[in-house]
């Protein structure tokens, strides 16, 4: 009897599920850094054409475009958002799944900011190295290899408080992390003449980058791996911890965090978009261009988004805490033209 | 210790008697009451975290459950709408015309302020053009005329009255300034604003992240209803048909044995695994849509099953054998026995753990995160039955997970408020099902 409830609700299920074929709203997925900006979109995209309003999906940029890259059709998503540039095993993952022609858009950019508790330690000057300083697991000393010595920030930079180091970063599943590495940890590495010792020391180009991005694992440095709002509620316990965040975010929490300049510059949309500030990275979007025109509404889902008014200097996107791209009218023809990545 | 008195024979000679207390049981007695002190320390203990807990929620909560709003009579003007409809973006033009109307009605009131209307609409949500624009399509006929307008202020002079914002707070805030707050005072004067009930927020739908003011649980609220119809209408028929087959007909042997053992370990499984599970056959295999509430209504009938199954079987367990031999003497067929006799006394149990099992499916959040069904989704309320269980949408506890992440503190107060409504539903059917199992349960 059960065995016969089992087979009619199977069935039921699919004769449901055939007739909901057709979908009619635009599904987004991907990193939780382009998610704020994303949903601004869809809201504003829903109210102000006849299409329904998109699904934005959070969950990371790796998520994202691995759902992206499962296939084309109408049970799979239509655009991926992504705080980095897609990789090349991710376009041959999605070219083996038959998603070949993708559109790549670049949104704008985001920077990313060093801030602690707005009372807490004066950290309020930065340059790359002191981070490289502080959070190596291994530096080069007196021709080899040794564990950081440093424990607390004056030991790194005699300008920095006597506090102990503790750093939130962004875990590794984050394409934040990634920048932070790039431009953080390696300028650092490079800047403190690491690099050129461990090139002394005859070690190869990889291994060196590797040593340089090496984050120490001694407690001074702790993963967040959940989103922003877990790098402040540690923040906020922890009166000599620092966090990495995003621009935007803390743009909204101004109350209870005081911001660090990097290199002598505050961050700022403005300093990021002139490239004064050193920690910047750009956000994408990609579009199945296989989609356009059978998922209603994606092109000019993609077209809304990339609207002077919206994605230019004077939108709601900027009023968030995205920086402008200062070639938006190209991206404008691009996504006009459908043009794909080669 | 009951055996302990055996040890102590009392010596010969000293007088014994059950007067006197004698080192033995007074030992006995401080044990006891030390034991009870214990019992009340960890009840108390419970009883304080309870109370932190619905501290915290109540004063977190509240606050979303009342909302500033700014009134606004605004002349709807024909070419000033046509030119609006033009843009791209309609909404930032009649957003526009809203601020121009903010300038003109506090110039009314006599308020001074030097602030372009730009600056001024920093005050108001940025729904306002929204509700502008709908009710000019709802209401072609309105246009030439006037309408009073009651929009949403932005979450932070909707924080300044609550008192979760200050004018310290605001010094770097770009999106508003202290200045801002001297307005509002001014304007609450006047009674341009005032605060009141927020039926949006238990009704309406999620918002984007720069219009927490405007974000509702409503629509979360159906697809968290829909999803446990699809729960009911599937775990309850097959949980019982499973359980009434193990416990009255199925031989009683090594693969029935293997069946019990696999539900008993089945409810103790992560509910993310059946997330993982409902990702693979749902989606992956069966093609059905992300995101929809039916999907995840399947996802969670497969972690409700056990539980409803187990408690099945023991409400037909307790019910004496005696019922089913006196049926089956009277020249009842077995199934007879059952549905005639049986399953109506064990009901009241059956439904109690169908009722704890959808409380507990009720508040799941971990498999839908795997299914699609938390991000910025429950913002198009769905039209109809087949829309509510097919198209994307979000559950209480998984809008409430996606509230407390978002970067704009309002968002957190939102998502305390969530919480009150999400125990208001768990504490009605906790209380339905204690108050079935009083009234209708037989002991034997």
């Amino acid at each position: 009897m059960s065995l016969a409830k089992l087979t009619a609700s199977a069935l039921a299920i699919t004769a449901v599920a055939s007739a909901a074929s057709a979908r009619d709203n635009v599904q987004v997925a991907g990193s939780s850094t382009v998610l704020p900006y994303a949903s601004i979109v869809a809201e504003l995209f829903g109210e102000n054409t006849d299409f329904p309003t998109p699904v934005v999906e959070s969950g990371g940029s790796s998520s994202g475009l691995a759902r992206f890259c499962e296939g084309v059709g109408e049970n799979t998503i239509d655009v991926a958002n992504a705080s980095r540039a897609i990789r090349d095993g991710e376009i041959e993952e999605c070219a083996a799944n038959g998603v070949t022609d993708i559109i790549q858009v670049r949104i704008g950019y985001d920077g990313i900011v060093f801030a602690s508790q707005k009372d807490g330690p004066a950290y309020t000057a930065f340059v790359p190295s002191d981070w490289y300083l502080a959070l190596a697991a291994e530096m080069p000393m007196d021709g080899e290899m040794v564990t950081n010595p440093n424990t607390t920030w004056a030991d790194v930079n005699a300008d920095l408080p006597t506090e102990e180091i503790l750093a939130f970063i962004p875990g590794t599943k984050h394409g934040t992390r990634e920048v932070f590495e790039e431009k953080v940890l390696l300028q650092g590495c490079e800047d403190t003449g690491a690099m050129a010792a461990m090139e002394e020391m005859g070690m190869d180009e990889d291994s060196i980058e590797e040593a340089c991005m090496n984050v120490r694992d001694d407690g001074a440095s702790v993963d967040i791996d959940g989103d922003y709002t877990e790098t402040l509620a540690r923040v906020d316990a922890n009166a000599n911890g620092i966090g990495v965040f995003g621009l935007a975010f803390y743009e909204n929490n101004t109350d209870v965090l005081k911001v660090a300049t990097m290199g002598g510059v505050a961050p700022s949309t403005e300093s990021i978009a002139s490239g004064e500030y050193p920690v910047s990275r750009p956000l994408y979007f990609y579009v199945k261009a296989a989609h356009i025109g059978v998922i209603p509404g994606l092109k000019e889902y993609a077209q809304f988004f990339m609207a002077d008014e919206i994605a230019g200097p004077d939108g709601p996107l900027a009023q968030y805490g995205l920086v402008a791209d200062p070639e938006l009218a190209a991206t404008q023809a691009m996504i006009e033209a459908e043009e794909t990545m080669q | 210790m009951t055996d302990a008195t055996a040890h102590t024979t009392p010596e010969p000679g000293s007088k014994s008697s059950i007067l006197t207390v004698d080192p033995h049981t007074a030992k006995r007695h401080a044990a006891e009451g030390r034991f009870k002190i214990y019992g009340i320390i960890a009840i108390c203990i419970g009883l304080f975290f309870l109370a932190a807990l619905l501290i915290a929620i109540v004063s977190n909560g509240t606050r979303a459950f009342t909302q500033t709003r700014v009134v606004l009579e605004i002349p709807l003007v024909a070419a000033e709408i046509e030119a609006a409809e033009a843009y791209i973006v309609k909404t930032s033009k009649y957003n526009d015309l809203v601020g121009e109307a903010l300038t003109g009605a506090m110039s009314d009131a006599g308020i001074e302020t030097e602030m372009e209307p730009k600056e001024l609409l920093m005050m108001l949500s940025g729904s306002a053009g929204a509700n502008f624009r709908n009710f000019v399509l709802e209401n072609p006929d309105a246009v030439g005329g006037s309408h009073q307008f009651e929009f949403l202020a932005s979450s932070r002079v909707d924080g300044y009255l609550k008192g979760r914002v200050t004018r310290e707070a605001l010094v770097d805030d770009k999106n508003l300034d202290a200045a801002h707050l001297d307005l509002v005072d001014q304007m609450r004067e006047a009674g341009l604003v005032e605060r009141s009930f927020n039926w949006d927020f238990i009704f309406g739908a999620d918002a984007s992240e720069s219009r927490p003011e405007a974000a509702g649980i409503g629509v979360s609220m159906l697809g968290s209803f829909f999803m446990m119809l699809v729960v009911l209408a599937f775990a309850l028929p097959i949980g019982i048909a499973a359980s009434i087959y193990l416990e009255e007909f199925a031989p009683q042997n090594r693969f029935t044995d293997l069946i019990e053992v696999n539900i008993a370990n089945l409810a103790a499984v992560p509910s993310i695994v059946f997330g993982i599970l409902g990702l693979a056959v749902f989606i992956q295999v069966m093609h059905l849509p992300q995101s929809a509430p039916l999907v995840g209504g399947l996802t969670l009938t497969l972690m409700t099953l056990p539980t409803i199954v187990i408690s099945t079987r023991a409400s037909l367990k307790s019910v004496p054998p005696s019922i089913r031999d006196a049926a089956l003497g009277v020249g009842a067929s077995k199934m007879q026995a059952v549905f005639h006799h049986v399953l109506p006394l064990a009901m009241p149990g059956i439904l109690t753990g169908t009722i704890i099992g959808l409380a507990q499916a009720l508040g799941e959040t971990a498999p839908l995160l795997l299914i699609g069904m938390v991000g910025f989704i429950a913002s198009n309320p769905p039209d109809g039955l087949a829309s509510g269980f097919l198209d994307p949408n979000s559950a209480m506890p998984a809008q409430i997970y996606e509230w407390a992440k978002r970067a704009d503190p309002a968002y957190y107060e939102r998502a305390w408020g969530g919480i009150i409504i999400l125990l208001l539903f768990l504490m009605t059917m906790n209380i339905i099902a204690i108050l079935l199992r009083r009234k209708f349960e037989r002991r034997w």
